[in-house]
C-alpha cells in the first residue's frame, strides 16, 4: 500500500488543482463585471446591463464551486497535516483567519445582492456589492498567497521548542505579511487570474461572433476582455520577471531546478524548451547562453548555483516535472502576449471581428490560462520539495500522525468521484448557458441574435 | 499571564471562536434546518420557496464556520490539527455533505426535468440532513471525551464515534436545527405553505423538546466532567434554568403564533447549549478517557501571545464588518418570499 505520505500529498495536490481551475476565473470575471457594469451605469445602455446580468450568473456558478472546493482546502490542513498545522498556526493560521474574516465573508455577503438584489436596491448600490464581490475575490487571492508566500520565504518567525514539539512563532506580524517573495507573488497570481476570466470572457463572446449571435453585445463583452487581458498579459511579463527573480535570490534549488541547471561553477544557459535527466543531471535543449546567469547575477557569464551543491535529500526530486512546468508556463505566457497585441492591433484597424481564424483561436484560448496558472503553481510547489516550509519544516514529517493509509484511500476515492461529477456537471451547465447566452432587452438597435429574431418573426407572423 | 480586562488571552480567544462557533449555528442553523425538512414540501413551486428564502444568505452564513475554522487553526493551532485529525473520516463526509449541499442548491433550477429536480431535492436534503448529524456527532464525542495516548493522539477507531450519548447528541442538533428552520421559513411564507408550515413547527417543537430532556438528563447522569464548573460556581446554573425557560418560551411563541420573537429564541437556544458545552468543557477541549493528563487544554494549545494579541485585532475590525453585511443582506431581502425570473 502506498505511504500515507504519498497519498495525502496526491490527495492535496488533486484538491487543490481542482479548486485552483474557479478562484482565478472568479477573480478575472470580478473585474469584468466591474468594468461590464460601471460601463452600463456611465453610458446608460441597457445592452451593458443585460451581458451584466449574463455574466454575473456565471460567475454564481463559477464561485459556488470555488466555494465548495475551497472549504475542502481549509479543512485539509487539519486533517492531513496536523503537525504542519501545529508547526504553523500562529502564522499561517492568521493568514487564513484574516482570508476568511476580510475576504470570503465580502465575497459571500454580497453574492447574494447581486444575484437576487436587481429589484431591491438601486443600480448605485448594485454596482457597489458588484465591486465589493470583485474586491473580496481579490483579498482572498492576497491573503492565501501571503501564506503562501510565507511557506517559501519564511521571515518574521523565531522556532521555538525542539524536535517534534517546535513551532514557529510569529515576532513581526508585517514583515510576515510582506516577506520577500510575497508581493512578487501575489502581483503575479493576480494578473494571473485576470487573463483567466478576461479570457473566457473573449471566448465566449468569440464564439457568438463566429456564430453571428449578439453580435454588439458580444463584440462589447470581447473589448472588455480585451483590454483587461492586454494589458494582464504584458504586466505578466514584468511580474514573471520579479518572480524568477526572488526565487534566484532566496530558494536557489528551486531555480536550478527550474531551468535543470546542475553544476555550481559553471554558466547557467536558459531553455527555450528541454528535457532534464536527473539520473545523469544532463540537462538538453533549445538555450539562451547565460540567461540564467544573466537573470541571477546581471552578467552572462557569472556561475549559478547549481543542484549538485545541494544533499540530495534537501532539494527537488522530480526536477524534469519542474523544468517542464515552469517551460510550459513561460511558453504560454509568450503566446499570449503575441496573441493579444494582434487582437488589439487588428481592433485598432477595425478588421478584428471578421477575422474568423483569429476568433476560432480565441474561442480555443480560454484554456491557456487555465493550463499556465496550473503548472506555475505545480512548478512553484513541486519545486520547494521536499520541504513544506523551505528549510525549516520537510513535508514527510508534517503529515497527522494518526491518520491511516486506508482513510486517506477513502477519502482519495471520495473527492475522485465527487470531483468528476462536479466537473461534468460544471461543463455542462455552463455550456448550456453560454448556448442559451444573454437575454438581451428587444428594439435594442440592433443587438442580432438571428435566434430570437427569428422568434420573434415567428411570433408575429 | 498577560490579561486583557482580566481575562488571559487564550481564554479571551476561547471566547471568540464560541462567539463565531454560535454565530454559525444560529446562522447556518436555520438554512441546514430548512433544508432537512425540504421534502416535506410536495409540491414545486412549495420547494422553490422554500429554497428561494434561504437563497440570498446562506452562502454568507456559511462563512461562519469557515471563519471559526480559520480562528480554531490561529489560535489553538494543535487543537485545530487534533480535532480534524481524529475525526478525518466524519470531516470528509462532512466536507463531501457540503459540496452536495452547494451544488444542490445551485443546480436544482438549472433544469426543469423532474427527475432532475427530484434528484437535487433529496441531495439537498440528505446532505443538510447528514451535515447537521456530523456537527452534533463530533460535539458529543467533544462533550464525551475520547481516548487519547500520552503523545495526544487518538487511539480509537471509526466506531468509537458511535457511542449512545453523542448518537443523542447529533439527533438533538438536527431537531433544533429543524426547529430553527421551520420557524425560519415559516416566516418567509404565506398562504397553504404557511398553514402547512405551523404544523410542521408544532411537530419540531415537540421532537425538540423531548430531545433536549433527554440529552439534559444524559448529561446529568452519565457526563459527570461535566458539571464539575457548576459545582464549583453554583451561581452558572442561572443559564441551565434560563435555557428551560427559553425552550418554554419558543413554545408558547410558536402556539400564539408570535415567530419572530419564537425565532429569537430559537436563536438563543441555539446560543445557551454551546455557552453550557463550553463551561463544561473549559478550559479543556479535547477531553481523554484514558487518563485525564493526556487532555488538551486551551492553554496547552494556544498559540503565542502575540499571535492571540493580533488576531484578536483582526476579529475586533473584521467581526462588526462581517456583522453589519450579515445584516444588510438580511435587511434587503427581509419580507415574504416572492419569485421572480431571477429566483432558484
Amino acid at each position: 500500500m502506498p505511504s500515507v505520505e504519498i497519498l495525502s500529498r496526491i490527495q492535496f495536490a488533486f484538491t487543490i488543482a481542482f479548486h485552483y481551475i474557479y478562484p482565478p476565473l472568479s477573480i478575472g470575471l470580478g473585474l469584468c463585471l466591474v468594468i461590464m457594469e460601471g460601463l452600463y451605469l456611465r453610458t446608460g445602455k441597457k445592452m451593458y446591463e443585460d451581458i451584466t446580468r449574463f455574466w454575473i450568473k456565471i460567475f454564481a456558478l463559477i464561485f459556488g464551486i470555488g466555494v465548495a472546493t475551497g472549504i475542502v482546502m481549509e479543512f485539509e490542513f487539519g486533517t492531513n497535516w496536523a503537525v504542519y498545522s501545529r508547526y504553523v498556526g500562529d502564522i499561517f493560521g492568521s493568514a487564513l483567519a484574516a482570508e476568511g474574516i476580510f475576504a470570503f465573508a465580502l465575497e459571500s455577503g454580497f453574492l447574494g445582492i447581486l444575484l437576487f438584489g436587481w429589484n431591491r436596491v438601486s443600480k448605485g448600490v448594485h454596482f457597489f456589492s458588484t465591486i465589493m464581490v470583485a474586491l473580496g475575490s481579490m483579498f482572498s487571492a492576497v491573503w492565501i498567497v501571503i501564506a503562501n508566500s510565507w511557506q517559501q520565504t519564511p521571515t518574521g518567525y523565531v522556532i521555538e521548542g525542539e524536535g517534534m514539539q517546535a513551532r514557529a512563532i510569529i515576532t513581526d506580524f508585517w514583515e510576515m505579511v510582506f516577506n520577500p517573495s510575497s508581493m512578487d507573488r501575489l502581483s503575479h497570481v493576480i494578473i494571473g487570474a485576470f487573463l483567466a476570466g478576461s479570457f473566457l470572457v473573449m471566448s465566449v463572446a468569440a464564439w457568438y461572433i463566429i456564430k453571428k449571435r449578439f453580435v454588439t453585445a458580444a463584440q462589447a463583452m470581447f473589448k472588455v476582455g480585451l483590454c483587461v487581458a492586454t494589458i494582464a498579459a504584458l504586466a505578466q511579463l514584468f511580474t514573471g520577471h520579479r518572480s524568477a527573480h526572488y526565487v534566484s535570490k532566496y530558494q536557489p534549488a528551486k531555480l536550478a531546478a527550474m531551468e535543470g541547471h546542475y553544476d555550481s561553477s559553471a554558466v547557467a544557459p536558459m531553455y527555450i524548451v528541454g528535457w532534464v535527466d536527473n539520473k545523469t543531471g544532463k540537462t538538453t535543449g533549445i538555450k539562451i547562453p547565460g540567461g540564467l546567469s544573466f537573470l541571477t547575477h546581471g552578467s552572462f557569464n557569472a556561475p549559478v548555483t547549481g543542484l549538485n551543491a545541494f544533499p540530495k535529500a534537501d532539494r527537488p526530486s522530480a526536477v524534469n516535472f519542474v523544468f517542464q512546468t515552469y517551460h510550459i508556463m513561460i511558453s504560454i505566457g509568450m503566446f499570449l502576449i503575441a496573441l493579444t497585441l494582434t487582437a488589439t492591433f487588428l481592433l485598432w484597424k477595425k478588421k478584428l471581428f471578421s477575422q474568423k481564424w483569429l476568433m476560432t483561436i480565441f474561442v480555443w484560448a480560454v484554456m491557456l490560462p487555465q493550463i499556465a496558472n496550473q503548472v506555475g503553481w505545480y512548478s512553484a510547489e513541486v519545486g520547494r520539495q521536499p520541504w513544506v516550509v523551505y528549510g525549516l519544516l520537510r513535508t514527510s514529517d508534517a503529515l497527522s500522525k494518526e491518520v491511516k493509509a486506508e482513510q486517506v484511500i477513502f477519502s482519495l476515492v471520495l473527492f475522485s468521484l465527487v470531483y468528476t461529477l462536479l466537473l461534468v456537471l460544471f461543463l455542462y451547465l455552463l455550456n448550456k448557458k453560454i448556448v442559451h447566452g444573454p437575454e438581451m432587452t428587444p428594439n435594442e438597435e440592433d443587438d442580432s441574435d438571428e435566434f430570437s429574431k427569428r422568434n420573434i418573426k415567428q411570433l408575429q407572423a | 499571564m498577560e490579561t486583557i480586562l482580566g481575562i488571559d488571552l487564550p481564554t479571551l480567544w476561547f471566547l471568540v471562536i464560541g462567539g463565531l462557533i454560535t454565530g454559525y449555528g444560529v446562522l447556518d442553523g436555520f438554512d441546514l434546518g430548512a433544508g432537512a425538512l425540504h421534502l416535506f414540501f410536495n409540491k414545486e413551486e412549495s420547494r422553490r420557496i422554500a429554497l428561494n428564502a434561504i437563497g440570498p444568505v446562506w452562502d454568507g452564513n456559511e462563512v461562519w464556520l469557515v471563519i471559526s475554522g480559520g480562528a480554531l487553526f490561529a489560535g489553538f493551532p494543535l487543537l485545530y490539527g487534533t480535532i480534524l485529525s481524529t475525526f478525518y473520516v466524519p470531516f470528509m463526509l462532512f466536507l463531501v455533505a457540503l459540496i452536495f449541499r452547494a451544488i444542490s442548491i445551485e443546480f436544482r433550477s438549472k433544469e426543469t426535468m423532474a427527475w432532475w429536480r427530484k434528484m437535487w431535492d433529496i441531495s439537498y436534503m440528505a446532505s443538510s440532513t447528514l451535515i447537521t448529524l456530523l456537527l452534533g456527532l463530533i460535539l458529543g464525542n467533544l462533550i464525551h471525551g475520547l481516548p487519547f495516548n500520552e503523545k495526544h493522539e487518538f487511539t480509537g477507531n471509526l466506531l468509537t464515534f458511535f457511542n449512545p450519548y453523542s448518537i443523542l447528541i447529533a439527533f438533538t442538533t438536527l431537531s433544533l436545527f429543524m426547529l430553527h428552520g421551520a420557524i425560519y421559513l415559516v416566516m418567509k411564507t404565506e398562504n397553504r405553505l404557511y398553514a402547512k408550515l405551523t404544523v410542521l413547527v408544532n411537530n419540531c417543537s415537540k421532537f425538540f423538546i423531548l430531545c433536549f430532556i433527554l440529552a439534559s438528563m444524559s448529561t446529568l447522569i452519565y457526563i459527570p466532567h461535566m458539571t464539575d464548573q457548576f459545582k464549583e460556581y453554583p451561581w452558572l446554573f442561572a443559564i441551565p434554568l434560563l435555557a428551560v425557560l427559553t425552550v418554554l418560551n419558543i413554545k408558547r411563541n410558536i402556539d400564539s403564533r408570535k415567530y419572530f420573537t419564537a425565532f429569537v429564541f430559537s436563536s438563543c437556544i441555539t446560543a445557551m447549549l454551546l455557552i453550557l458545552f463550553a463551561i463544561g468543557l473549559y478550559p479543556n477541549i479535547i477531553i481523554s478517557t484514558t487518563d485525564p493528563a493526556n487532555s488538551i487544554s486551551i492553554y496547552h494549545a494556544a498559540s503565542s501571545p502575540k499571535a492571540l494579541r493580533i488576531m484578536l485585532l483582526i476579529a475586533a475590525i473584521g467581526t462588526p464588518l462581517v456583522l453589519s453585511y450579515t445584516i444588510f443582506v438580511f435587511w434587503t431581502f427581509r419580507g415574504k418570499v416572492k419569485l421572480n425570473e431571477m429566483s432558484y
